[in-house]
């Protein structure tokens, strides 16, 4: 059990409130002159809020959603790229007391479509772009933000029109109501809402802050969607309760980025696996044209680095040995979390001996944020870190090598799916554990490693999950053929998570003729790149299916394994 | 308008990208066509914006595939 983490003097005690909207006024007036937001497009400042002016910007929104008679546990529905109206529109929900939807705005509009039907938003807040993707809607009210003026918004309001306003009523919450409705897997299946109570994110927090603490003049980077259960407690709630600024840049291209980093002295960042490995080998190019003798050089003060910090980062030293490297990211960056998708150890590493060092940590959207982090007390990179405060780890029906699947319990953990009680009961043991799907085990430190999944989907470096039964659509209608999509690792566990691939299963009576092959080649280059399958296999029996005609996945990937391997799997190859 | 916005747009792709401008044709799949990934695509929205002074959201490439598609949306934004 680790000991509980101290909080710094300036930072608001999460256990000391019953909702994040509680937590968000008291910071509102505390910080009241700090910077709170910034939000940038390409190399121009388009806002720059102080915790002031953030809570009089949440008033007109504030004050629409009173008027149209919403309040405590009425749903919010948020489908917007990072920027500041996010935080405003999430932060008068959260005063008003209502639940906030945060949708991806990845997905496609008939998949965002699908979603909204199923968490029944009294209203949605939408970016004019994503806005005219989407098919018509039975939500009752619609906020359309950067609208041209003038368009035709077919009954929706213009964000831009709210009428100013002097105040709206806040509504209490307690930490047992639902704060946030996070969907944690997409429209194939019975979608998943998980329910994230006031508390759930309270506890996370207070966990997190003692370990990772901000400060006003800190300035947090929003990269990953603020959707995403990480960028909403780094990028939100986090900064905002200690007193730092979230900065957002409109476009993710890697010059506005480096641009963003300089001109704000970023000081912390979350970013996938995927992003940290395009860091790494931009930096190995950059190096690779420098002369030997500065190559050597640098390779020296990496070492003297890495022998300096080997008990805890040391930015004020790391920042001078290897100044140029740091001048790069803007000279201020102490901290980037990585998460979203497994980590390996070396690439870690690498930045931690660079001086910026990376957390990495453990966690599904079932459970908040994080059930794990290293707390870099010293740095590891081997593993995931320790349970968090209050969070419980076990390892259940492990074999000989200690390995067995990860559950979990805490004041994180969720308090179901929405409107799903099947899913809610799987998702939990008798005893009221969290089954989490994926394959670990604790060492005598208590630091947990992961080391594969259980479950059927994959993760990908970008840190998208995949689920097969979203990809399986795509496959529908093939001439005279019946389509699975399955997780390679979950038909033949390989305890990898890197490189994870899915695979089309294809039962047709003439097996897989050329003109079928073709059929599947050309829906696969349709579907987006994560989400394409790698191979096919050709099954010779008909799908097991249940009464009403549902394919039993379970019996399938059994029967699977019995008369194939991987050997039997046609690569498809580049599209 | 939008026709001439999409023969400007395959010029600019073809130059950025060192293609033949003549083989490239509005129906085309932009990314086949020019041989490029979406990190690369990303570039190209930056010529875009500059040449066409407009902000082209980064996830408009999820939908606008082809270069009249691509054509389509600046026009949106830039009327």
């Amino acid at each position: 059990m680790s000991a509980e983490p101290a909080l710094p003097p300036h930072a608001l005690w999460p256990a000391a409130y019953a909702s994040l909207g509680d937590l968000l006024a008291d910071a509102f007036v505390q910080f009241k002159s700090e910077t709170a937001l910034i939000e940038c497009s390409r190399r121009k400042e388009r806002h720059r809020l102080t915790y002031l002016d953030l809570w009089r910007a949440t008033r007109p929104f504030g004050r629409m959603l009173q008027d149209r008679g919403l309040g405590a546990g009425d749903r919010l529905a948020i489908l917007m790229t990072n920027q500041s109206r996010w935080l405003i529109a999430a932060s008068a929900a959260l005063l008003r007391g209502l639940t906030l939807v945060p949708l991806d705005y990845k997905l496609t509009g008939e998949e965002q479509a699908a979603l909204l039907a199923h968490a029944r938003p009294g209203a949605l807040l939408v970016e004019y772009g994503l806005w005219r993707r989407l098919p018509p809607l039975d939500v009752p009210l619609v906020i359309v933000s950067e609208a041209p003026e003038g368009a035709d918004l077919k009954g929706a309001v213009r964000y831009e029109d709210l009428p100013e306003a002097e105040g709206f009523d806040r509504l209490p919450r307690t930490r047992d109501d639902i704060a946030c409705i996070v969907y944690s897997s997409g429209t194939g299946g019975t979608p998943k809402g998980c329910l994230l109570t006031h508390g759930n994110y309270l506890a996370q927090w207070q966990a997190l802050a003692g370990l990772y603490p901000m400060a006003p003049g800190d300035r947090f980077f929003s990269l990953l969607p603020t959707n995403h259960a990480i960028d909403f407690m780094t990028g939100f709630l986090g900064p905002l309760s200690c007193g730092g600024a979230v900065v957002h840049q409109r476009t993710l291209r890697p010059e506005f980025l480096r641009w963003t980093l300089q001109e704000y002295g970023i000081t912390h960042i979350a970013l996938v696996p995927r992003l940290l490995e395009a860091l790494r080998e931009g930096m190995a190019n950059t190096l690779d044209d420098q002369p030997p003798w500065k190559r050597r050089t640098l390779g020296a003060l990496v070492k003297l680095n890495r022998r300096l910090t080997r008990d805890t980062p040391r930015h004020a030293i790391s920042s001078k040995l290897l100044a140029p490297v740091h001048e790069g990211f803007g000279g201020k960056l102490r901290l980037i979390f990585a998460g979203g998708a497994f980590v390996p150890p070396d690439l870690a590493q690498y930045f931690y001996d660079l001086g910026l060092p990376v957390v990495i940590g453990y966690g599904l959207t079932e459970a908040c944020t994080v059930i794990t982090v290293n707390d870099l007390r010293p740095f590891r990179p081997d593993s995931v870190g320790p349970p968090v405060q209050g969070a419980k780890v076990r390892i259940a029906d492990p074999g000989s090598d200690g390995v067995g699947q990860v559950e979990v319990s805490g004041p994180t953990v969720f308090a179901g799916y929405l409107d799903a009680p099947e899913l809610t009961a799987e998702a939990f043991t008798e005893d009221g554990w969290l089954r989490t799907g994926d394959l670990g085990h604790l060492d005598g430190s208590g630091h947990l490693h992961l080391v594969g999944r259980a479950r059927n989907m994959i993760v990908t470096s970008g840190g998208k999950n995949v689920y097969p039964e979203d990809v399986e659509i795509a496959f529908r209608g093939l001439d005279g053929a019946s389509c699975a999509v399955m997780a390679r690792n979950f038909l033949w566990p390989q305890r990898t998570l890197t490189d994870e691939e899915l695979v089309l299963v294809v039962h047709a009576e003439e097996g897989l003729r050329p003109d079928l092959l073709r059929a599947i080649q050309d829906a696969n280059r349709r579907l987006p790149e994560h989400k394409r399958v790698a191979s096919v296999l050709a099954f010779g029996e008909e799908f097991p299916t249940t009464a009403s005609l549902k394919l039993k996945r379970g019996e399938l990937a059994a029967q699977i394994r019995e008369h194939h391997t991987p050997a039997d799997l046609v690569t498809l190859g580049a599209p | 308008m939008t026709s001439s916005i999409t023969a400007r747009l395959i010029e600019l792709a073809a130059r950025r990208f060192g293609r033949d401008a003549s083989a490239l044709s509005p129906s085309d799949d932009l990314f086949e066509a020019l041989e490029i990934d979406s990190v690369q695509a990303m570039d190209l929205l930056t010529d875009l914006e500059d040449a066409f002074d407009v902000e082209i959201p980064d996830y408009e490439l999820q939908d606008a595939r082809t270069f009249a598609a691509l054509g389509e949306v600046i026009g949106r934004r830039a009327s």
